[in-house]
């Protein structure tokens, strides 16, 4: 026991220090490093917990995908960080203002907590004892939870149409790929043979 | 887990599927068929022949009471009335797009399709009978309003008022999850009915933090006060018939899980929640009179109208009885007519190609276009709640509800708040009958005429045969209860 509590301290430490480091962090791009550590003492706290699945999907999803696509953001558009943050301390009372209420609510809240005598009943999808949790969100993902799924996909949709509308230009004289047309080159389309005379070049030629 | 489910167990979602189906069918024809702005406007008439299709549908499913997806979704007489009215409005709203789009060159097939996705989000959201599906509908619902009020992407304003409308969409969302995962925390559920039995005997202090974050996600929506911060700029510049689609819809949605939430997982709490909506109530009705009144621009208008609109609207809430409800319904189904109408008279408003959207520019609208200037006075009377109109008796009905439940005080604000009202709507009348007139609008496109005429003549004649939207609205009020 003693081991999993050592366990649990440090990756709950490191999660907050670099949490921290992500908003103290000067460089941007240590910023997002320092982001994707969170993450992952986030995933180890989820294994810890035995939700194995979601800490694979928060490694796979979050530092794969989302924080790469972070980095790529943050070097692509070179903004200067440091500058944007002068001054940021000026809202530091206001910050600590709202803080310290969402501190007292969540104290209040804690302090108030009382588990209904109707709670174990209602929750509605109980893990099985005899399986591991990814085999337990597979059975209702698509069955119980399909609906939500699905309503999901429909999101997701929405997200990817709302981009393209917004950004996709149809310029004139943008060379794009046409993956029909290259496949269907071939070498009396593209090779022109043509016989150069010696000492004149192609120039009189063609 | 194991039960067999059959296809047609799926008959009370199918308007839903065949929404859902729909929009994607035209994003493809239109990917793969579109070559101009006049193909879009085609695949942009479609769309309102889908929702059409869809309201059809709604009609035809059978009555009764039906719960599906473990309690997800639920199809009662009240989801199906505020569907088809969420419907009504959209369609209204697409076929108020479609002249300007192509008199604006702005056609893109796309907005069609993310009219149709953000009503199919309306209707997930009518029929949330939880937490995650109330989430889930209210995202469907919003992306495409964020695009579509950012859809003309050449003008600064219209990009700032997506831009601004999707900051502080997201901002609601987050606080509307917070609510949503205390109370789940505080009664280990997320389903209205569980919720309902948790707190059938009192809350705790931090269930009532949930529910009025809850309450705020709920609000901005709606744009009540104090969250309607948004509202006259987002209304001011997005295109005028996405202005229309806003003030219309998405409200009847937002109205209708309010209420369902409220009184359908809230009833061991009703005091409390009786309280926030009574102040959210009071303090929408009298800023949507008072800041309305210094407008110059009709936009900004019907803006503070509208928030001024949903203050009403939630008096029925506030009163939490059948006959309350009741209001709320027929409220809307009022109130959307009569948005969609007074936007068709806006989008009229083209000199030279240009749309105008000063008051000033009505002056003497009855000497240059007498009949257009008869149907927006009709509106403009009906907003403003003066009998034998429709918009009287959608605040008669509230009123009398919130009478009964005993809350006097909000009825005596609320009629305060009316006639202040009236004062901004009647100097409009004014301007449009006594001042000196001001150059021609362009004809009116028949397509708005329509649009017009019959949402006028619903204001002029509810009086005389109210009874089909009275007895609708009674019976969807009873299915909650």
């Amino acid at each position: 026991m003693i081991v999993a509590a050592l366990f649990f301290y440090l990756f709950a430490g490191l999660c907050v220090a670099s949490a921290f480091m992500v908003i103290a962090a000067k460089n941007p791009v240590h910023s997002v490093l320092y982001l994707i550590l969170a993450f992952v003492n986030a995933a180890g706290l989820f294994v810890m917990m035995g939700a194995e699945f979601l800490a694979m999907i928060l490694i796979v999803v979050y530092v794969g995908a989302v924080a790469v696509l972070f980095l790529f953001v943050v070097m692509m558009l070179d903004v200067d960080f440091a500058e944007l943050k002068q001054g940021s301390l000026q809202y530091l009372p206001g910050g600590l203002l709202i803080g310290g209420i969402f501190l007292a609510e969540l104290f209040l809240v804690v302090g108030a907590w009382v588990i209904g005598p109707g709670v174990p009943q209602a929750i509605t999808s109980p893990i099985p004892a005899a399986i591991s949790n990814t085999a337990a969100i597979g059975l209702v993902l698509y069955t119980r939870y399909v609906y939500f799924f699905q309503a999901a996909g429909m999101i997701l949709l929405v997200a990817m149409v709302g981009a393209i509308v917004l950004t996709l230009r149809h310029k004139e004289r943008v060379r794009r790929q046409d993956v029909s047309e290259q496949v269907a080159r071939n070498p009396k389309t593209s090779i022109e043979i043509i016989k150069v005379r010696p000492g004149q070049g192609l120039g009189s030629n063609s | 887990m194991n039960q067999v489910t059959q296809i047609s167990g799926l008959l009370p979602v199918l308007p839903e599927i065949i929404l859902a189906c729909g929009a994607m069918l035209m994003l493809m024809v239109g990917v793969c068929t579109v070559q101009n702005e006049r193909s879009s406007a085609i695949v942009n008439g479609w769309c309102v022949g889908i929702l059409v299709l869809v309201a059809g549908f709604l009609l035809s499913v059978p009555a009764g009471r039906y719960e599906m997806f473990g309690g997800s979704f639920v199809v009662d007489d009240f989801a199906r009335f505020l569907k088809i009215l969420a419907i009504i409005g959209s369609a209204g709203a697409l076929t108020l797009s479609l002249d300007y789009l192509t008199v604006d060159r702005q056609q893109k097939f796309e907005y069609g399709v993310l009219f149709l996705l953000s009503t199919l989000g309306m209707m997930m959201l009518i029929s949330a009978a939880d937490l995650i599906a109330l989430y889930l509908g209210l995202e469907l619902m919003s992306l495409p309003l964020y695009v579509v009020a950012a859809s003309n992407r050449d003008s600064v304003r219209s990009t700032e008022a997506g831009l601004k409308y999707f900051v502080l969409g997201a901002l609601s969302s987050g606080m509307l999850l917070y609510g949503a995962s205390l109370i789940y925390g505080f009664t280990g559920t997320v389903s209205f009915t569980g919720i309902a039995k948790a707190t059938a005997n009192g809350a705790s202090i931090g269930l009532i933090f949930g529910l009025v974050f809850l309450f705020v996600g709920f609000c901005f929506k709606i744009s009540a006060v104090p969250f309607h911060m948004w509202t006259p700029d987002v209304y001011e510049g997005a295109p005028t018939p996405v202005t229309a689609f806003f003030a219309a819809a998405p409200k009847v949605a937002g109205i209708a899980i309010f209420v369902r939430a409220t009184v359908v997982a809230f009833p061991g709490i009703a005091h409390e929640w009786q309280q926030i909506v009574v102040f959210v109530s009071i303090a929408s009705m009298v800023l949507g009179a008072f800041a309305a009144i210094g407008q110059r621009n009709i936009k900004r208008l019907m803006a503070y109208s509208s928030i001024g609109h949903m203050g009403f609207a939630l008096v029925g809430l506030a009163a939490g009885t059948p006959e309350g409800v009741q209001g709320v319904l027929v409220y809307m189904t009022i109130y959307v007519a009569m948005t969609l109408g007074t936007f068709a008279c806006i989008l009229t408003m083209r000199r030279d190609g240009m749309l105008v959207e000063n008051i000033s520019d009505l002056s003497g609208l009855a000497r240059t276009h007498p009949t257009m200037a008869f149907f927006l006075a009709m509106l403009l009377f009906s907003l403003a709640g003066i009998p034998p109109l429709a918009g009287f008796f959608a605040k008669f009905y509230v009123f009398l509800a919130a009478i009964k439940a005993g809350l006097y005080v909000l009825a005596v604000i609320g009629v305060i708040a009316s006639v202040v009202g009236a004062y901004y709507y009647l100097t409009i009348v004014k301007i449009m009958y006594f001042d000196e007139p001001a150059q021609r609008f362009q004809s009116m496109p028949p397509l708005l005429r329509v649009v017009l005429g019959v949402a006028g003549l619903i204001n002029i004649l509810f009086f005389a045969y109210p009874a089909p939207i009275l007895n609708a609205a009674t019976v969807a009020a009873k299915s909650l209860f």
